[in-house]
């Protein structure tokens, strides 16, 4: 019998259609059906500025928009040759780090919430509504941010936001406890999760994927320690890694990322430098706005960088940032002008969903929601 | 940071493991070289592409047994007009290597690479869909993102932002 499962099904996460071959209970094949929610995202970069496609990075993963900003932003920099100043790269680690919390926190409670437990839901946005609030108090949206420029962060954080972030990051173990407490040991939760919707090592590498799916059948590879970027190298984490390559793996290994995400958030208030925000680059960082209304050439610069942007040399980039969910990539090529001849996203929940048969097929109808909630999936990175 | 120039010499980069190996197989799968802001790329011949990502996957020196992504550019009006680009990763070495194939409009085909690594699936299903590039071997090459019946490939440069209306 064929099954249709979606596009309007609470379990997929958005808009995917998963066609479902079964036997009785048991599932024969399985083909996930995508692109209901392509936007062309990538062609209409080849009609913006540089500038101007920051804010349509947020828009392709909207549970991780700063991820997808410093991504773009940093493919554009080792364009240019841009030099960061350590605060900006700082800032960013902090805000990444935080829009990790705040995707990881959504996954786990939908995630619980389509295995059947409720309550994990509402705590975990209990926390993810003060990162939201951060998030508005740092870049006046709470989820599509755009706080990233090229060449540095749009503003110095406000009064008040440090010490907040410090009062969050300091209660966050004990609110993972409590979601650990509901689920990790849980003979319910385990039933659903343990030895469900395996896959082994080789057949994740085959398949492409990455982050907390690859790390949860033991491949221990995470772009933030193995090949450092934004200053990363300056941070001491732990990967965490699973061996059994199932559900609760996958699960396991993203609890135990919120713990240290947090960690990471904590070094970074703590070492936070001093110093300016933005790349000394005139012609392709806005100029202070007080400056602006004094400065003869500031004003100048002002103008041309926004009716004629700024000219990026020709050549072409591919930079990877670890994002909640695996490689989120971009591939930038300048043919000299001031919009990007093309711009090509690499979604790691497209070559994660690629697993999906992999996961399922044999296995029972019921668990292929267990499967779709472990791999994290967001469609409008899919389907761009 | 200023940027250097790109290094385009083959003699120059024959030190590099990808290069070394792919040269040691078959000098003439290479059929360029570029070395750019930290970046390596080497065009490969459209007819050999498979065998060197095979290559490159089991070669222990190299051991990029991980791709990353696989993409397309238009490059109209220009010819050859499109080049796909395959990002390759090392997972045990930490490296990375972009590969090129280089396509004439006059023949839009290259061999598909699904039976190296089996998750080049939708990657190049996009790329079908997006710019019309046939990948031989595919098992399942149907439109990924667009409804089936649509006309034309987006991505491609002359077609218009706005679409056809």
């Amino acid at each position: 019998m064929i099954l249709n499962m979606g596009p309007q099904h609470p379990s997929t996460h958005g808009v995917l259609r998963v066609l479902l071959e079964i036997d009785g209970e048991t599932i024969v094949r399985i083909a996930p059906d995508i692109g209901f929610l392509h936007t062309g995202i990538e062609k209409t970069c080849e009609a913006k500025f540089y500038q101007q496609v920051v804010p349509l990075t947020d828009r392709i993963d909207y549970l991780c928009p700063m991820t997808n900003n410093l991504c773009y932003a940093l493919a554009v920099e080792k364009l240019l040759g841009l030099e960061i100043p350590p605060k900006a790269q700082w800032m960013r680690v902090l805000m990444n780090e935080l829009t990790r919390i705040n995707s990881h926190l959504v996954w786990l409670g939908t995630h619980a919430l389509d295995i059947g437990a409720m309550t994990v839901f509402l705590y975990c946005f209990r926390e993810r509504e003060e990162v939201l609030k951060m998030f508005e108090m740092i870049s006046g949206q709470r989820m599509m941010t755009s706080y990233f420029r090229i060449g540095g962060i749009a503003l110095e954080p406000p009064l008040g936001f440090f010490e907040r972030v410090r009062k969050f990051a300091d209660r966050f173990h004990e609110k993972v406890d409590e979601y650990e407490n509901l689920l990790t040991g849980n003979p319910i939760w385990m039933m659903r999760t343990k030895g469900v919707a395996r896959i082994t090592a080789e057949d994740a590498i085959a398949l492409g994927a990455s982050g907390p799916t690859l790390r949860g059948s033991g491949v221990d590879f995470d772009l933030r320690r193995d090949m450092p970027y934004s200053g990363y190298e300056n941070f001491k984490f732990k990967v965490p890694v699973s061996q059994d390559g199932d559900v609760f793996a996958r699960y396991i290994c993203r609890v135990r990322e919120l713990r240290e995400s947090n960690e990471i958030v904590k070094q970074a208030l703590d070492g936070m430098p001093e110093g300016p925000i933005k790349a000394n680059a005139p012609g392709i960082v806005l100029p202070d706005r007080e400056k602006m209304k004094t400065q003869m050439e500031a004003l100048i610069y002002h103008f041309k960088i926004i009716t004629e942007g700024f000219a990026v040399p020709a050549g072409e980039v591919y930079q990877a940032v670890e994002s909640p969910r695996g490689e989120m990539g971009y591939y930038v090529v300048s043919d000299g002008t001031s919009k990007p001849y093309r711009v090509h996203m690499r979604a790691a929940c497209l070559a994660n969903l690629q697993t999906l048969p992999k996961m399922c097929e044999g296995g029972l109808i019921a668990d292929v929601v267990a499967a779709i909630g472990s791999i994290d999936i967001v469609l409008g990175e899919i389907d761009r | 940071m200023p940027l250097n120039p790109a290094i385009t010499d083959l003699e120059k980069l024959k030190g590099h493991p990808a290069v070394a190996c792919l040269l040691a197989w078959n000098p003439a799968a290479v059929t360029g070289i570029k070395f750019d802001r930290d970046e390596m790329t080497i065009y490969v011949d459209r007819s050999n592409i498979r065998e060197a990502c095979a290559l490159l996957r089991d070669d222990a020196e190299c051991a990029f047994n991980f791709l990353s992504d696989v993409t397309c550019v238009d490059l109209y009006p220009s010819e050859p007009r499109f080049e796909v680009i395959y990002h390759l990763l090392s997972i045990p070495k930490k490296e990375r290597v972009r590969l090129k194939v280089r396509l004439e409009s006059s023949s839009l085909a290259v061999e598909s690479l699904t039976s190296v690594w089996p998750g080049a699936n939708y990657f190049e299903r996009e790329i079908f869909d997006l710019f019309g590039i046939r990948f031989t071997g595919h098992p399942y090459l149907r439109r990924l993102l667009m409804p089936e019946e649509w006309e034309g490939h987006p991505l491609r440069k002359d077609y218009p932002v706005e679409g056809y209306r």
